[in-house]
Parts: C-alpha cells; sequence; structure tokens
C-alpha cells in the first residue's frame, strides 16, 4: 500500500498526506481520544503507549508516553492551539530524549474525499537544522523494529563496499 | 568486514544521524557541524571520525578548513534512514485503518440497537 506521501517543502517544513476510507469526523476522533489513540500511534511492533493524556481543547495539554518494556522509551508533550471539528487541529509538540526537542507545530487537516477522508498533516520546524536533526533522531521507535532491516541494509553495502573498494574517498 | 559494524554502530547513534541529515543539505565544517547540537568540537570531531571510519562521510581540504560530505555510502544510508521513519508512519495509519474498521462496526451496533428500541 502507498496511500501515504511524505515530503519535505523549503527548508523548515514536512507534509505528510493519508487517505482514510473511513469519513473525516471518525478520523478526527481518532486523532483526539486517548483511548483511540493508544490503540494506533504505536509505531513499530512491540511498542506501547501507557501513558496518554490528551486535553483536547485550545490551550489543552497532551503527554504521551511510550515503551518497549526492555527498556526503551521516551515521550512527548504539547499544546493543543486551535480545534475544529472535525477537519483541523493545531498544536505544538516536542520529543524528550530526555531533552527537549525544538517545538514543532503542527497542523493536521481532514478533508472529505470521496466516501473518505484526505488527512494532510504539515510540521513546521523552527529552522532547517531542526527538521534534519527530527529526520534523525525523530521517531526513534521506528529504529527498535528496524533495526534488523537496517542490518540487512548494511551488509549489502558492504557488499557493494568491498567491489568498490575505497576508491570513493 | 569493511564497514558494517562500523556502519551499523555508527547510525545507532542520534547524534550521528543527525550530522549526516545536516550533511545530506550539503557540505559542513566542523564548527557548522558542531553548531545545532551544543557540543565541543572535540565531541563532534569524534562523531565524524566515528562516521569517516565507517565510510558515510569524506572530508576534503581547504586551506585550514576540511569541510566534510556524506558519501555515497552516507547518501544510501540516509535514503534508507527516511525510508524506516516513512515505514514507521505507515505502520500507525495502517494499524490507524483498523482502529477506524473497528469505529465503524461500533456505530452500526449502536444504529442497531436503537432501532430496536
Amino acid at each position: 500500500m502507498s496511500k501515504m506521501t511524505l515530503k519535505t517543502e523549503g527548508d523548515t517544513q514536512l507534509i505528510v498526506t493519508r487517505h482514510f476510507t473511513a469519513p473525516p469526523e471518525a478520523v478526527y476522533r481518532a486523532h483526539t481520544d486517548p483511548k483511540l489513540i493508544q490503540k494506533w500511534l504505536l509505531g513499530p511492533e512491540g511498542w506501547t503507549m501507557p501513558v496518554c493524556i490528551n486535553e483536547a481543547r485550545p490551550g489543552g495539554k497532551f503527554r504521551y508516553e511510550w515503551t518497549n518494556r526492555k527498556g526503551g522509551g521516551f515521550h512527548i508533550t504539547g499544546e493543543y492551539v486551535e480545534l475544529e471539528p472535525y477537519s483541523r487541529i493545531v498544536h505544538i509538540e516536542r520529543m524528550h530524549l530526555p531533552d527537549p526537542t525544538p517545538d514543532n507545530h503542527i497542523e493536521t487537516r481532514f478533508e472529505a474525499d470521496g466516501a473518505g477522508t484526505l488527512m494532510t498533516m504539515r510540521m513546521t520546524l523552527p529552522d532547517g537544522k531542526t527538521r534534519a536533526a527530527m529526520l534523525a533522531t525523530g521517531m526513534e521507535r521506528g529504529m527498535g523494529a528496524s533495526y534488523d532491516r537496517l542490518a540487512e541494509f548494511l551488509m549489502s553495502l558492504s557488499a557493494r563496499g568491498m567491489e568498490r573498494g575505497a576508491g570513493e574517498s | 568486514m569493511y564497514g558494517l559494524d562500523a556502519a551499523f554502530s555508527a547510525l545507532a547513534d542520534p547524534t550521528r544521524r543527525a550530522i549526516l541529515a545536516r550533511l545530506a543539505k550539503g557540505e559542513a565544517t566542523v564548527n557548522e557541524l558542531a553548531e545545532p547540537f551544543e557540543m565541543t568540537q572535540p565531541a563532534i570531531s569524534q562523531h565524524l571520525k566515528v562516521l569517516e571510519d565507517a565510510g558515510l562521510i569524506v572530508r576534503r581540504v581547504e586551506g585550514t578548513k576540511r569541510p566534510r560530505r556524506l558519501s555515497n555510502t552516507g547518501i544510501e544510508a540516509m535514503d534508507q534512514w527516511l525510508a524506516m521513519l516513512r515505514k514507521a508512519l505507515e505502520t500507525n495509519y495502517d494499524r490507524l485503518d483498523g482502529v477506524l474498521e473497528g469505529m465503524e462496526k461500533q456505530e452500526m451496533e449502536k444504529h442497531k440497537k436503537g432501532k430496536k428500541r
């Protein structure tokens, strides 16, 4: 399935789009109801979100804590700026690794798209360096289940590297 | 074995991935690289050495400066890293599809019960 798109825009933005077959009201609820958020905002297999505090109102705060039950974990805190049921959410968040990352301003739009929904999430980072750092450190949980694939990939690089020799540098 | 262990541990560190991400935007000096991380130059230099030994970055001599850039291997590694981030996001949204399906079923149940009353 390649329903999702992920692209950078300008120096500081990152845009994710995804189509859902459910109507905007349901997709919006799944983004704001902590009981629903806990079911899907988890990253790779093996991660859970034992703490999901979410005050979905302008000025309301949220806190998500993830763990892989193997000593790995981190959390995100944030504040809601605007909420327009069921079409738009504006919020600010930062990751604690454990030091807080610079604020990420995120606008999420839910538009009717046929019988379903087109979600467009626009993240704006303070500057290009922060965006680069976020892409590198962000979604740290993305690593957990992917280490195997990374190892495989590096194995293939290594094979090619041997073919190439040190000619590159 | 060329680079495997070195590249693996090089990429396992978030600061080093951030350095690679910065270099993906273009060549940079040690000073430029040290700036966003609030790290000392020797600390950054140490990370750069790890990345260099792993074959992910290369250096150029320009007067007293030694600007670093991604090697071809480094470029591929960053592409792969971004693909992993994409995969983590996709996994979330695939799971959300399931949650939405469950919500729809619940709604239908409610309607059925509502009609009976």
